[in-house]
């Protein structure tokens, strides 16, 4: 075995070596590594965690409400399956709105309201511009119309 | 070794090298700065505005080639750490110590700019979520190489443990780039994958790609021109150096 192959094994058993413990560690902290967990499964804890979590889904349609004269709102985050009720008195971020991303951090209380302390909005990857989101709209509108017009 | 050489391995002695770089840098310094005009043309003047994020979307036109060549280039210098560690070609260990600061600074500008995009978008500069942190830690890792390479006397040491380092670190660029897509994050997927179409308007996908050839450009000229001075540092006494720079003294360049 020539010295240079002896010194290729072993930088590559120490890559692989590395790898395999940063995959370890890594998967044993699977859960502390998430940014949010989903709503369905906050509905799945089976007692109430005594600390700050942060949520995420999507903003479901129709649920945002303004309580009072106040900068209090409250909106109902979905991930499909299921949703949570969160409650928020702060300046929300330009992106929220009703059917996009966003991550509340706050605490559940005993009623199951999540009460946020803040509010993140979460964008997607999708870059268009103004023209071409109205018209991505518009034909989704049509089918939908053409669908109803079938029934 | 083999009985016939092949023709770029003579790219590894530092003299061929140095003249190699003398030729290149202008044309590339070129073609870097005409993507780079063109680009900011696309980008501010041609792109519209995002649907959703007015005009602050532009900002990833430096910001997604700074954080994808802060990922290239570490994988770059730990390529060159293994092969100075495993072939002991001096080369090698030039051009990833050349390479370190461009690397450091894009990953800085990639976080810079994600923390100016992430308050109007998000509503926040920062957030501990997985392809953020991981880009924190490269930061790191480059500091370290640096750091590392300046603490130990002995060059040859230094070398070798700065080498050792960038190839153990490695290992953080894939967890970057997969981050967004192992866990729940708050930094948003990939737009331009291997593989898929990209998700954004043509016109905006071109001022990417021509922001993104400007920075590669920087990112080969900088750290080649680096590699030159690394080389008359510590080739200084030899006889092609002052061959060299005699020719270029006295105004002669194709002696």
């Amino acid at each position: 075995m020539k010295k240079s192959h002896r010194r290729l094994l072993f930088v590559l058993v120490l890559l692989g070596a590395t790898a395999g413990a940063v995959a370890l560690v890594t998967a044993a902290l699977q859960d502390n590594l998430a940014f949010f967990i989903t709503p369905s499964e906050i509905l799945a804890l089976e007692e109430l965690p005594e600390r700050n979590l942060r949520i995420g889904g999507v903003v479901e349609e129709g649920s945002v409400q303004r309580i009072g004269e106040g900068i209090t709102v409250a909106f109902r985050v979905t991930d499909g399956a299921a949703s949570v009720d969160v409650q928020y008195e702060g300046i929300l971020p330009d992106l929220f709105r009703e059917g996009q991303g966003v991550v509340a951090q706050g605490r559940l209380s005993a009623e199951g309201t999540f009460q946020a302390n803040t509010v993140l909005a979460k964008h997607d990857e999708t870059y268009m511009a103004p023209e071409a989101a109205e018209a991505m709209a518009r034909a989704k509108q049509q089918v939908q119309e053409a669908q109803q017009g079938d029934y | 070794m083999s009985e016939q050489p092949i023709r770029w391995l003579k790219f590894s002695s530092p003299k061929h090298f140095y003249f190699l770089v003398e030729r290149l840098a202008p044309w590339l310094t070129g073609v870097g700065l005409l993507a780079l005009l063109l680009g900011l043309y696309v980008g501010f003047i041609l792109a519209p505005e995002d649907y959703q994020q007015g005009n602050s979307y532009r900002i990833m036109f430096l910001h997604v080639p700074a954080a994808w060549l802060s990922m290239l280039i570490y994988l770059l210098m730990a390529l060159y750490g293994l092969i100075h560690l495993v072939w002991r070609v001096r080369m090698a260990d030039i051009m990833a110590r050349a390479l370190a600061p461009t690397g450091m600074l894009f990953c800085a500008i990639a976080l810079w700019t994600g923390a100016l995009w992430g308050k109007p978008t998000w509503g926040a500069y920062w957030v501990w979520d997985a392809r953020i942190t991981t880009q924190l830690i490269l930061l790191f890792l480059y500091a370290g190489y640096i750091a590392l390479h300046h603490a130990i006397d002995d060059r040859h040491k230094a070398a070798q443990a700065a080498s050792l380092l960038a190839l153990v670190g490695s290992v953080n660029v894939p967890i970057i780039y997969f981050s967004v897509q192992w866990w729940n994050t708050l930094h948003q997927g990939a737009s331009i994958a291997p593989g898929s179409s990209p998700t954004m308007a043509t016109v905006m996908f071109v001022a990417l790609m021509l922001m993104t050839l400007a920075c590669w450009m920087y990112a080969i000229v900088v750290p080649l021109r680096r590699a030159q001075t690394l080389i008359l540092l510590s080739e200084g006494r030899s006889q092609w150096v002052r061959d060299g720079l005699l020719v270029k003294q006295g105004g002669d360049r194709h002696a």
